[in-house]
């Protein structure tokens, strides 16, 4: 990914810090959590094709390092909110596999007890703001994340995620703005998979830099390698600390690519299969992570028991996912209206 | 034995396609990710990717054979590279080659799996009291409104301001924003005041930008925050109505019961004067159709005040449609300190036998004004200010109609699936037997409103309007 390598090498504001990113451990971890990640997708992907998993199922292969490497910035009551591609995020944050599977089934063992599907599951517990199946939408509701941290004076900074079709939406302009004007700890990402939909981001951005589009506010922003873990984590670091200390939203826009289509009914007619295999080839996130843990001296062993612990998470949600009933009737009647009290 | 690769489905509807070609052979060893075959519906191509890991053993489906069944096995893998699931996550698909599991109501461990789910909440009972009808007309009698004791004249204005005021002094996580709230007092001076008592935290200015400070305050409520929305007019409110509806509206039932938005969206609703089409509206209708709303619309300065704190306190999304040109009238309003009106009641604001007028916002004035005028001529009109129209008082109403036997709706907005559209229908499902006239309907004209101010007399509901309304229901 030639626009990637360029983004690491030469546009990161700020200095590089002199001690890598990660230590082996937390490197080790983060492998562990994009496997999960990839490991969950391939099973929901074959549960979809199974017919197991109905309507729109967005998979977020190809993307791990963007949300494992954020979360490592984190501190406790921080905020994520993403949009409809949202497995992988909610994985990243702590929610465990099982319920975030049998909501995909549509069954009462779901996060949301089946009534809210692929697109919309959140988890206050674990700080996840959902889950949000209109573009743009969740940019508006993540500035109102960080309102919130404003209005309580807290040090707590929201992840706001969307992708580089979102970044047009005019919603997100007017966040872009808002934020700035207000100072607030908000950190916009923009997975830029290079692709909304089946519209490259050429034909859709006159900007070609992404990471500039908060520059008419002030908002400063770098390009990152989305694919690579460590350099997330790093310019992560960097935009917490920019939030956390009062200087208001930071944007960081991700080189990313998705292997899959933009949903499971997309056979992704629009780029060619050398260039989906060049990036698994070259920069898949996964690999890229366990070449490094291998350099790094741990043994093959020790990453075929992550694999085997993963997969049988995966397993386990797979089965349960099944196995959960779907809601009962009653539950169509639930949660229209909380009971004033 | 090995796992077997089933012909997957491309969408929900897909139930066969053509196995296009092969990509790999027997004999290839396969990871988990690639790209194995192609398939063909008559709508796309799609690649195959192998989820397990091994060595391709066997084909079962050459490639371009067609009406090749979702599900059926399309090859065979040695389990080789299954690793930590003894061969069990494979094995378990072969398990199920035929048709999506049933629900697992069927399953023997349900019980085993209704205690896992019960992770996520506590479910099996909640919802098993509540019912479709809840919103229908029962027969029972309708609580006597309370008595708040003293009472002063006060503007609607000062009403709403003041229930802002109370409510906030009362709980720090009730804040306003909006265009002009603060340095500016309010663009109806609605807010006159309360920068200075709360300060730049909690009354905020925001710039033009309605759909993305919607937005961020709807944030910020689902984290607990109370926000109150001004809208200078909600006319201004369909640049934010995704976020309302989409977000407000929808989030608890899309997160089973876990993110609530307590947040409240008022200002002025319908025509002002001379205006003209883009600002003379009335968005009851539209909010009044989306479940996860309330929506009330006060007209006196009590309804406004008490209305409106009702509003604040609620943990759902309320909408608040007051109305410009009453902001200025005064009426008497409670004095005691914690007086509210409690959404969902309607009020019977003049009692009579012959007629029903149900009316909300400033047609209560213009039926107030009818009774007058039909009390002249002989008919006893009862007046209700419906106050909420959803969740809608329907028992005020049909106990009304069960004494009058006809009835009359007024409002500003638009004939089509109105409010009294709505009232005339539940008035025939719960007392179709009671009435002896068709119910009228006296509403605003089916067209934008003109700016000439002859023609948006016209385009609005008249005094006479109703007073013949009435007259017809009564046949004199």
């Amino acid at each position: 990914m030639a626009q990637a390598a360029e983004a690491t090498s030469g546009k990161r504001r700020g200095k590089a810090a002199s001690a890598p990113p990660m230590t082996r451990d937390q490197l080790l971890q983060a492998y562990r959590d994009m496997l999960l990640i990839r490991r969950f997708e391939e099973k929901a992907g074959q549960l979809y094709g199974m017919g197991l998993i109905g309507g729109f199922c967005h998979l977020y292969i190809g993307q791990e390092a963007v949300v494992v490497g954020m979360q490592a910035c984190l501190e406790p009551g921080d905020q994520v909110i993403t949009s409809y591609r949202d497995h992988g995020h909610m994985l990243a944050t702590g929610m465990e596999a099982r319920g975030v599977m049998a909501e995909l089934t549509g069954r009462i063992g779901g996060y949301s007890h089946g009534k809210g599907g692929s697109m919309h599951m959140f988890s206050r517990e674990k700080g996840f703001f959902g889950g949000h199946g209109i573009v743009g939408a969740q940019v508006s509701l993540g500035t109102g994340l960080a309102f919130a941290n404003w209005y309580r004076e807290s040090r707590n900074v929201s992840l706001t995620y969307f992708g580089e079709g979102a970044s047009n939406q005019g919603q997100v302009f007017e966040s872009f703005n808002l934020a700035a004007l207000m100072k607030l700890p908000v950190i916009f990402i923009i997975e830029n998979n290079k692709y909304g939909m089946g519209t490259s981001v050429e034909r859709a951005s006159a900007s070609r830099d992404l990471s500039k589009n908060g520059a008419p506010w002030g908002i400063p922003g770098e390009q990152v390698n989305g694919m690579d873990v460590m350099a997330v984590k790093e310019a992560g670091e960097r935009a917490a600390a920019h939030c956390r200390a009062g200087n208001g939203p930071y944007l960081l826009e991700m080189k990313t690519y998705r292997y899959r289509g933009h949903s499971m009914s997309d056979p992704a007619k629009y780029r060619t299969r050398e260039e989906v295999q060049k990036m698994r080839e070259q920069s898949d996130p996964i690999e890229t992570a366990r070449k490094l843990l291998l350099e790094q001296g741990l043994d093959e062993a020790a990453l075929k028991t992550i694999d085997d612990e993963v997969k049988a998470i995966v397993q386990e949600a797979a089965d349960f996912a099944q196995q959960s009933p779907e809601p009962p009737e009653s539950e169509l009647w639930t949660d229209v209206l909380l009971e004033a009290r | 034995m090995g796992v077997e690769i089933l012909m997957p489905a491309l969408s929900p509807t897909m139930t066969e396609g053509k196995l296009a070609r092969w990509l790999k052979k027997e004999g290839d060893a396969v990871k988990s990710g690639d790209v194995i075959a192609e398939i063909e519906t008559d709508k796309a191509t799609m690649e195959v990717e192998a989820v397990d890991e091994g060595t391709l053993t066997k084909i079962v489906v050459p490639e371009g054979t067609e009406g090749v069944a979702v599900n059926s096995p399309i090859a065979e893998l040695d389990g080789g590279g299954a690793g930590g699931s003894k061969g069990a996550a494979p094995g378990h698909d072969t398990a199920m080659p035929q048709q999506p599991a049933p629900p697992a109501a069927a399953s023997p461990e349900v019980g085993e799996v209704a205690k896992q789910a019960e992770d996520y909440g506590a479910v099996a009972q909640r919802g098993a009291d509540r019912k479709e009808g809840a919103a229908k007309m029962g027969e029972a009698a309708a609580a006597p409104e309370k008595d708040w004791g003293p009472t002063k004249p006060m503007t609607v204005r000062e009403a709403l301001r003041d229930a802002m005021a109370l409510e906030m002094r009362a709980d720090d996580k009730v804040f306003l924003m909006g265009e002009e709230v603060a340095q500016y007092q309010g663009a109806y001076k609605i807010s006159q005041g309360l920068l200075d008592e709360f300060g730049p935290r909690r009354v905020i200015d925001t710039p033009i930008t309605e759909h993305g400070f919607t937005g961020m305050a709807v944030g910020a409520a689902f984290t607990g925050l109370k926000p109150i929305v001004e809208f200078m007019t909600f006319n201004f409110s369909m640049q934010a109505i995704d976020q309302i509806i989409n977000s407000a509206a929808k989030t608890l039932y899309m997160s089973g019961g876990q993110l609530g938005c307590p947040i409240v969206f008022r200002g002025p609703n319908g025509a002002a004067a001379r205006v003209a089409a883009q600002h003379s509206q009335c968005y009851a209708s539209w909010y009044a159709h989306v479940p996860g709303l309330k929506v009330v619309a006060p007209w006196s300065s009590a309804d406004a005040k008490g209305l409106l704190r009702a509003a604040i306190r609620d943990p759902n999304p309320v909408i608040v449609l007051e109305n410009e040109i009453l902001y200025g009238h005064s009426f008497d309003c409670p004095t005691a300190d914690d007086f509210i009106v409690p959404i969902g009641k309607a009020k019977v604001e003049r009692a009579g036998k012959d007629v029903t007028i149900v009316a909300y916002s400033i047609a209560v004035t213009w039926a107030m004004q009818a009774a007058e005028e039909l009390a002249k001529q002989g008919i006893e009109a009862e007046v209700i200010n419906l106050r909420s129209i959803r969740p809608l008082d329907a028992e005020t109403i049909a106990n009304s109609v069960r004494k009058t036997n006809r009835l009359v709706t007024v409002e500003e907005g638009w004939p089509y699936a109105n409010i009294g559209t709505e009232i005339a229908m539940q008035v025939m499902e719960a007392a179709f037997d009671w009435l002896d006239a068709p119910p009228v309907r006296v509403c605003g004209k089916d067209v934008p409103m003109p700016y000439a101010a002859n023609l948006e007399k016209l385009a609005l509901p008249t005094i006479p309007e109703i007073v013949d309304a009435a007259k017809r229901v009564t046949y004199k």
